[in-house]
């Protein structure tokens, strides 16, 4: 298995990990990281698989990468402009336990 | 109590085991892929000549898949709309920067827009673009604003509006532009394709930079019944 | 043009906040004059398919109209121009400055999904529209409406990303993210499995299935009335149009006997979804929660067609999704007069409304009728279609899960218009309805019930490139 896997497999662990600290972790900010974890995971294994051509790696997956890039930074900078206004709003970081899982 | 403690641990067992069984079987496929693929970029550098710029990914970006990334700046524009919905500032007050601080800053700054604006340049022959130079741009904003600045209260208004939207303006005025002129939508001909890029990217880089560093803020300018007083942002880090 | 319209409306509307109804109400008729513009287009010369930037697929990216999408296009036409008179009255002057602009941005996400021929391009979209919509639903302020925007944030981002890694895989195993093309390249391979299954995971997440639906009716809720209106009408059914398209269009080919069974599950889940959201919807004290797990139940006839993999289940689907959204439309309109008219939504506190709000309830009830399935209305046909396949297709069995649907339906329905004309014992400082959102809401009804009406026409539109090829009356 050449390099490009072994990267790709980190891809992946990745994003399960982040699916667990999702679901498992109750405070926002946590959850927003696990979010992030994830998404950097999905490009890893993007990035990672383009590097099996022959000569220099294909570009699209790496396209692909920058605009998942700015959309995972507008949806951080919502969700973190939201969990504050939560926070003074309910003076719980946490979201109200109504059905979760 | 301890029954309460004990669900939660079998729940966090079962979700491990689940999510372990994703792990491997996503393992798995990506392993079934297969060892060489070139994907996309044969093609890639046959149009190569025909997109204006000699870099692969910023054809790709800038030209082959334009949609995708003129729909990505409406996301960038998205969150900071959303985000100053979300209602007013906090209280701040100015403080005057610390000793390194200030320092730092005024060399770092001008430096920052000076890689920005080489980021930008380079983006057409080398790895560089839009994206990359307004993150430095962005950089370079979050820094004037540790140290305790903001902006004019006379920029606050339109002015700011303007340069946030300019990105997306020029992408959108670019796409209707050249269907008007006769071709399909952000089909660029050849010989203007690399200025027309170049110029899309400039603006673009603009209000990257200043809709991220915006976003750093948080919150909303004062409007129109602005106070003499400076206002702030509540605190995000 | 579909997109660049809202586009430039959001830009304008966000330059010039004192102007803002104004230009959104422009944006709005100008869009939904290009939508029948299309429709004339695509009924003059069929599907059609337009190369964004001049490089086709699979280098750059497609649109692709056909039967469905327009179908998708003029009814997020119709519910937007509807929703936006309706909002012109709703939003006060400041939350106004801050609604067009995030609802022309999520107009603009709407059709750029319906339009697209391209996954990828179709993730971006899904990333606007869900960003757009949490922002909508945030707009109405208090710890409620917010906790309901993060959870609703939080679902959304994780559904899109498991759909962005389907999407990797996909693309690193063929080479090429444009629908078609996978179509004609895809075989069975482990790879394909699992971007099967996280793609339809994701969208699943947004689509709200049951059991993944539990961010649904805190989020509609709380939301603002129109705002609730576009989310149950319009962003929900997006996501479940694209695994639709993805189901019949790409996946087929990978394996028959997995098809099978994933949409017998995929049946079994709507099946929960209906008797789960009615039984609920029965249970709510609280008007709009009411409303929104009624959307729960409803999504779960939609998931219907893809047990019933035939030419009428998938028009059935379509009627389905047609009808749902402008009822519910007209619901949770009316359901937002009610509450504008007594500033609460308690359904046991529903002083008198039938006398007080005439119009209000006329449309309340005849969207119920719609849901129900009672004829003549636009949600008889659906579900008369919903059975027909599936006695076609042998499978009469989800036939008594459209009926004990129906009767729950009816059961909440009722309940509320009985509450509506017995008096309370409080009594409330009732603020005028504007004449307009009553209409709206009315409208919107009276749409729901034609449909049972005009039943031809849509029905030709969706064969329009179905992939089922043309058929039968």
């Amino acid at each position: 298995m050449n390099i490009a896997f072994f990267y790709a497999l980190t891809g992946v662990g990745l994003f399960t990990l982040g699916v667990y600290a999702l679901i498992v972790y109750t405070h926002l900010l946590r959850k927003i990281l696990a979010i992030n974890v994830m998404g950097s995971g999905v490009f890893l294994v993007l990035v990672a698989l383009a590097a099996r051509t022959q000569n220099a790696p294909d570009p699209v997956p790496h396209a692909m990468v920058i605009t998942g890039i700015v959309v995972a930074i507008s949806a951080t900078a919502l969700a973190l402009a939201l969990m504050l206004r939560l926070r003074d709003a309910s003076n719980h970081i946490e979201l109200p336990d109504e059905s979760v899982e | 109590m301890t029954k309460h403690i004990n669900k939660q641990i079998l729940f966090r067992l079962l979700l491990v085991l689940l999510l372990s069984v994703l792990a491997v079987g996503l393992g798995y496929s990506v392993l079934s892929l297969p060892l060489e693929a070139s994907g996309l970029s044969a093609r890639v550098t046959e149009n190569l000549d025909a997109s204006g710029v000699s870099h692969p990914v910023t054809a790709v970006l800038l030209n082959f898949r334009a949609y995708d990334t003129l729909l990505e700046m409406a996301v960038l524009l998205l969150a900071l709309l959303g985000v100053w919905s979300l209602g007013d500032m906090h209280e701040h007050r100015e403080s005057a920067p610390g000793v390194v601080l200030d320092m730092l800053s005024r060399l770092l700054i001008p430096l920052f827009v000076l890689v920005a604006g080489y980021l930008l340049w380079i983006g057409a022959n080398a790895p560089g673009g839009a994206f990359q130079a307004g993150s430095v741009l962005a950089a370079a904003g979050v820094l004037m604003l540790l140290t305790g600045w903001r902006p004019s209260v006379w920029f606050m208004g339109l002015p700011l509006r303007i340069t946030l939207v300019f990105g997306l303006v020029a992408f959108v005025t670019a796409a209707v532009m050249v269907q008007l002129a006769g071709w399909r939508m952000l089909e660029f001909p050849l010989s203007v394709a690399g200025a027309l890029i170049l110029l899309i990217e400039a603006a673009a880089t603009l209000s990257i930079g200043i809709t991220l560093a915006a976003l750093f803020l948080g919150s909303r300018p004062p409007t129109d019944q602005a106070t003499g007083k400076r206002t702030g942002p509540g605190a995000k880090k | 043009m579909l997109v660049i319209l809202p586009l430039s409306g959001a830009m304008l509307c966000f330059l010039f906040p004192q102007r803002v109804k104004f230009l959104g109400l422009l944006t709005a008729f100008a869009i939904a004059a290009s939508v029948i513009g299309l429709l004339l287009q695509v009924l003059d010369q069929g599907v059609q398919r337009y190369s964004v930037g001049g490089w086709g697929a699979p280098l750059g990216i497609e649109f692709y109209v056909d039967g469905l999408s327009l179908l998708m296009l003029l009814v997020t036409g119709l519910v937007g121009l509807a929703i936006s008179v309706y909002s012109s009255s709703y939003f006060k002057a400041d939350k106004a400055k801050h609604f067009w602009p995030l609802w022309m941005l999520l107009w603009a996400a709407l059709n750029a999904l319906f339009l697209s021929a391209d996954i990828f391009n179709l993730y971006v979209t899904l990333e606007l529209m869900g960003l757009a919509a949490v922002a909508l639903v945030a707009l109405a302020g208090g710890a409620d409406a917010l906790a309901g925007a993060m959870r609703y944030l939080l679902v959304s981002l994780l559904g899109s990303l498991c759909y962005l890694l389907g999407v990797a895989l996909l693309y690193h195993n063929f080479g090429s993210v444009d629908i078609e093309i996978l179509a004609q390249r895809l075989e069975s391979s482990p790879a394909v499995w699992a971007a099967i299954g996280l793609i339809t995971a994701g969208l699943l997440l947004k689509t709200a299935l049951f059991p993944l639906h539990f961010w649904l009716p805190p989020a509609h809720a709380s939301a603002p009335a129109p705002v609730s209106a576009l989310l149950s009408a319009l962003v929900v059914k997006a996501s479940f149009y694209i695994l639709l398209r993805l189901w019949l269009e790409v996946f087929p080919v990978a394996s028959a006997s997995m098809e099978q069974s994933l949409g017998q599950l995929l049946g079994l889940l709507g099946m929960a979804a209906v008797l789960w959201g009615g039984v609920q919807a029965l249970r709510q004290t609280r008007l709009k929660l009411l409303v929104a797990y009624s959307t729960v139940a409803q999504i779960g006839y939609l998931f219907l067609a893809f047990p019933l993999s035939n030419i009428i289940g998938w028009k059935a689907a379509s009627y389905m999704l047609l009808s749902h959204a402008l009822a519910k439309t007209a619901m949770f309109l009316a359901a937002g007069n009610i509450m504008f008219y007594g500033g609460h939504d308690r359904i046991v506190d529903l002083d008198q409304v039938a006398q007080r709000l005439p119009l209000t309830l006329s449309a309340f009830g005849l969207a119920g009728i719609s849901l129900m399935g009672l004829p003549p209305s636009g949600g008889f046909i659906a579900k008369w279609l919903l059975l027909e396949a599936a006695i076609r297709s042998g499978q009469w069995w989800w036939g008594t899960m459209l009926i004990v649907g129906g009767l729950l339906t009816a059961a909440y329905v009722f309940k509320v218009i009985g509450y509506a004309f017995t008096s309370s014992d409080l009594s409330h400082e009732p603020r005028a309805v504007p004449k307009r959102m009553e209409w709206i809401a009315l409208t919107m009804a009276l749409l729901a019930i034609a449909l049972g009406l005009l039943v031809p026409m849509p029905l030709a539109l969706i064969e329009i490139g179905s992939p089922f090829g043309e058929s039968m009356p």
